[in-house]
């Protein structure tokens, strides 16, 4: 059961993508989005741009609507805190934003360097005035993250998705 | 003897930064043009304001990943992100992911003073130790240009029209602050004319 379960979520994520016709994802790699980026990277229609920081994704994503195309970003909750200052570029400029944040530091967390940024994700998210949803059940990731991505780019809010680590699964560090 | 060399940066050859600009935009064309916080920006306003610029009044290390987004979703346009060496500096990564995209249609010129010229013209990294052509060529970009005389600026700007893989040019101009032009700062505004500009809104 279980299996099929993650293949599910994850698969809801990507058919929401291409409902709402995302065209560019900026991604810092993460085990949690692993499939996503795999489907988003053999996609003709979809530029997966794997990034050296998250900042880069929230200036990218930017550009990708100057010039007529839908983005999102893919990241941990650790790289959240390095988005803070360029969260201004989509709040000056009301810029759609569209931020899957697997979460890190939560239930099962094992690295106890991996909490003080994961705990602090949604209240910074929620200081630059980004539109922040949570999924817990793999039933309501789809329609979540295309809750989210409706109201970003027809909206022009910024949003997260922050995928619980109970969704996603702790990170088992003794194999 | 220093750990840190000399590179003689203020002796080297260097540009007028308001000619260089107009050099860079003489004959764009339908060029899509990004510059960074500070100078950049006002040199582009005092070129000619255009409803094809973008001009970041914030996100400082964001201009070149602003150009990349606008380069993937329009590979029919030509990019040009201008901006200075701070702002490279700060964003630095994004040569890297750059570097591994390599758009076409793309090209990124730094102005180098060596200086943070918007907060008191504090020494940046450039005019010690960090070459920003060496940057680039170590992404992979192989379409680089170090520019410190006018013959090697126009040669670019010539290169500008037609171009066809990512270029990235070091321009080493002066350390002056001429008198500042400044367009619009309401993000929303540069937003919506840029994206009418290509028929978009």
């Amino acid at each position: 059961m279980a299996a099929t379960a993650v293949a599910d979520w994850r698969a809801s994520i990507f058919a929401a993508f291409k409902s709402a016709d995302i065209r560019q994802i900026g991604y810092v790699p993460d085990a949690g989005h692993t499939l996503l980026i795999q489907q988003c990277g053999a996609d003709p229609d979809i530029t997966a741009v794997s990034l050296t920081t998250e900042e880069e994704g929230v200036a990218l994503a930017a550009g990708a609507w100057l010039g007529g195309q839908r983005c999102a970003l893919l990241m941990q909750s650790s790289g959240v805190g390095n988005c803070i200052n360029m969260l201004s570029l989509a709040k000056s400029c009301r810029f759609p934003l569209v931020m899957l944040v697997t979460m890190r530091g939560e239930w099962g967390e094992f690295n106890p360097w991996q909490v003080p940024m994961g705990h602090a994700t949604p209240a910074v998210l929620e200081a630059m005035d980004v539109l922040v949803y949570r999924v817990d059940a793999a039933a309501d990731a789809g329609d979540t993250v295309a809750a989210a991505l409706d109201i970003a780019f027809n909206g022009g809010l910024a949003t997260a998705v922050l995928l619980s680590q109970r969704l996603i699964g702790a990170k088992k560090w003794v194999k | 003897m220093s750990a840190i060399p000399e590179k003689g940066a203020t002796n080297d050859p260097r540009l007028e930064r308001r000619a260089a600009m107009r050099t860079l935009l003489a004959n764009r064309g339908d060029m899509l043009v990004v510059t960074g916080l500070g100078s950049t920006t006002y040199d582009a306003a005092a070129a000619g304001d255009d409803d094809r610029n973008f001009y970041l009044w914030g996100a400082m290390g964001g201009a070149a990943m602003v150009g990349l987004g606008i380069a993937i979703a329009q590979p029919k346009r030509r990019v040009l992100v201008v901006t200075g060496d701070g702002e490279v500096l700060m964003g630095l990564g994004a040569l890297a992911t750059v570097g591994v995209q390599q758009p076409p249609n793309l090209a990124i010129a730094a102005f180098d003073n060596g200086h943070y010229g918007e907060t008191g013209m504090q020494a940046s990294h450039t005019q010690m130790t960090v070459s920003l052509c060496g940057v680039a060529r170590s992404c992979g970009l192989e379409a680089v240009y170090d520019i410190t005389g006018d013959d090697a600026l126009q040669e670019f700007a010539g290169r500008l029209r037609h171009f066809d893989r990512t270029m990235f040019a070091r321009v080493a101009i002066q350390a002056d602050e001429p008198p500042r032009v400044l367009p619009t700062r309401d993000g929303v505004v540069l937003k919506n004319r840029f994206r009418r500009s290509l028929g978009l809104e």
